[in-house]
């Protein structure tokens, strides 16, 4: 026991919350709930080995600076954890803000840019617009020549952003919680919810029947699946995302390059891999092997932004499913059965927020109600019509 | 790749097509009598099952006609819907 990060026990018959799911939303979640509520007879039920879903597979781009207030409050509330939470676990998570740039290559991109430069700044959030001499500055290898098929002409640059290494922040947040007390039950699927009187009861699973106060679902690909269980419908749709690394190369990239127009982002990992996600496959999809001409764009892509990554290797590609979103803003909070909440609809981009989602996730479920910065994220704004548009900001960069 | 049987030019590669999401959703009879509920669910809620799907596509590259496949979404297999 001693010499491992956390407990993986045989299920209780009964616990006061289970978290569907564990990825890294779900480990976060059940931490802050027994850290922030003192809520500790908590299971997490994950049906392969925990954080091998998107958690594993992500390019681990973090980073706040998305347009409209709602998403300034929770991305920039995660960020602010980002930079404490090695000290709040006590261990290393590789976090390295190395600097974020989001590059223009139309009139119509660099007017969003500058725009959304503004709104960052309005909502304290750090942001600035380079040209691209500063652009070349900050990351000398990407090329700025006007003279190619996509020119740079500016770009966004939050130089808070950076990344992290995906397992450490499950293993970090995964090693704390079960010091609390927290189940991380693994090979345990949920194949039913158990509803009567509008209210949850239990989970059924391959592991048998769980009984539970209440039931957070946090399955991010799969959770229009698990909701379904219950009778809910939810406005996402899964698709395979894939993502690539090259070989181990000396430090040649100093920062994190991202580009909507041409599809690619590029960070270099500590290690020395070149890491490069692409957007989604168009068809909907629970596959985690994708199509090789997503692939082959982008390196189409990045080959045009970087040329010296010519002589580079693919060393491995891979895919997860993401849920994706009508508005490319996430779903957290109540569903109109009672006892059970919903997380879900964070797209490619959902690494970033994990410990935001954790800490107003977990208050959603401790008290009932959401959390003042998930409150915009309900179910119910795709009837209201109160939607949180960041496709600018997010579609396909991470 | 997948490869994809267009009713009127045969199986072509995925790269051909331009994707329409679930198939069979009718445009609203009489829109302005929806609820907003109603309409939520026209326009944001689709099918999303781990299995076969109805789904729609376009041979943008080719033919430029729409037609409908099942589509398994855990195995790729497809089976043509629309006869010609
Ligand atoms: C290639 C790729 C690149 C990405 N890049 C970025 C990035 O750079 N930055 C960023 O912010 N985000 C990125 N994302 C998105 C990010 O990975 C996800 O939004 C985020 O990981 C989702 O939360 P999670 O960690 O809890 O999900 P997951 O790790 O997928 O956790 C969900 C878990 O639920 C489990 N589950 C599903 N059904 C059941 C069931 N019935 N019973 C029990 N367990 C179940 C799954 O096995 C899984 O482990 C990327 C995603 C991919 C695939
Ligand atoms: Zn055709």
């Amino acid at each position: 026991m001693s010499d491992r990060l956390w407990n993986s026990p045989e299920p209780d018959g009964a616990y006061d919350v289970v978290i569907v799911g564990g990825g890294g939303h779900g480990i976060a979640t059940a931490y802050y709930l027994a850290k922030n509520h003192g809520i500790t007879n908590v299971a997490v039920l994950e049906k392969g080995w925990l954080a091998g879903g998107n958690m594993a597979r992500n390019t681990t781009i973090i980073r706040s600076n998305y347009l409209w207030d709602e998403s300034a409050g929770i991305y920039e509330h995660a960020l602010k954890l980002w930079e404490g939470l090695e000290d709040e676990l006590g261990y290393d998570l590789l976090f390295s803000q190395r600097g974020v740039l989001n590059l223009a290559h139309s009139l119509q991109d660099v007017r969003d840019g500058v725009r959304r430069v503004n709104a960052n700044r309005l909502n304290g959030v750090d942001a600035e617009w380079l040209d691209p001499a500063q652009v070349k500055e900050v990351c000398p290898i990407v090329e700025t020549s006007p003279d190619v098929r996509y020119p740079v002409l500016g770009a966004t640059y939050q130089p808070r952003g950076g990344i992290a290494k995906h397992d450490y922040v499950a293993w970090g947040y995964a090693r704390a919680a079960s010091a609390l007390g927290v189940h991380f039950v693994e090979h345990c699927e949920v194949t039913g919810l158990e509803v009567s009187g509008g209210r949850v009861r239990a989970v059924e699973t391959t592991r048998g029947r769980i009984a539970a106060g209440r039931v957070a679902l946090s399955a991010a690909g799969h959770s229009s699946v698990v909701a379904g269980m219950a009778g809910v419908r939810l406005p996402v749709q899964s698709h395979t995302l894939q993502a690539l690394v090259s070989d181990l190369l000396e430090p040649v990239h100093p920062t994190v390059v991202m580009s909507n127009a041409v599809h690619v982002y590029v960070s270099q990992a500590h290690k020395g891999e070149l890491v490069m996600g692409a957007g989604i496959d168009a068809a909907n999809s629970y596959r985690r092997r994708g199509a090789f001409h997503i692939i082959e764009r982008q390196m189409a892509a990045a080959l045009e932004l970087f040329p010296c990554f010519a002589r580079a290797h693919v060393l491995r590609t891979w895919g997860g499913v993401v849920d994706v979103s009508p508005d490319a803003s996430p779903i957290v909070g109540l569903t109109p059965v009672d006892g059970l909440y919903v997380n879900c609809g964070w797209g490619t981009g959902g690494f970033k927020a994990t410990p935001g989602v954790g800490w107003c996730y977990a208050h959603t479920i401790a008290t009932g109600e959401p959390h003042p910065l998930n409150a915009p994220f309900t179910l119910d704004r795709f009837t209201t019509g109160a939607l949180v548009d960041e496709h600018g900001a997010a579609a396909v960069a991470h | 790749m997948l490869l994809i049987p267009c009713p009127w030019c045969g199986p072509r590669d995925e790269a051909e097509f331009h994707y329409g999401g679930q198939a069979h959703v009718a445009y609203p009879a009489d829109p302005a009598a929806l609820t907003d509920e109603e309409w939520a669910r026209y326009l944001f809620f689709r099918d999303n099952p781990m299995g076969p799907f109805s789904e729609r596509w376009n041979h943008t590259s080719g033919c430029r006609r729409w037609f409908t496949v099942t589509r398994d979404t855990t195995t790729n297999a497809i089976t043509p819907e629309t006869s010609r």
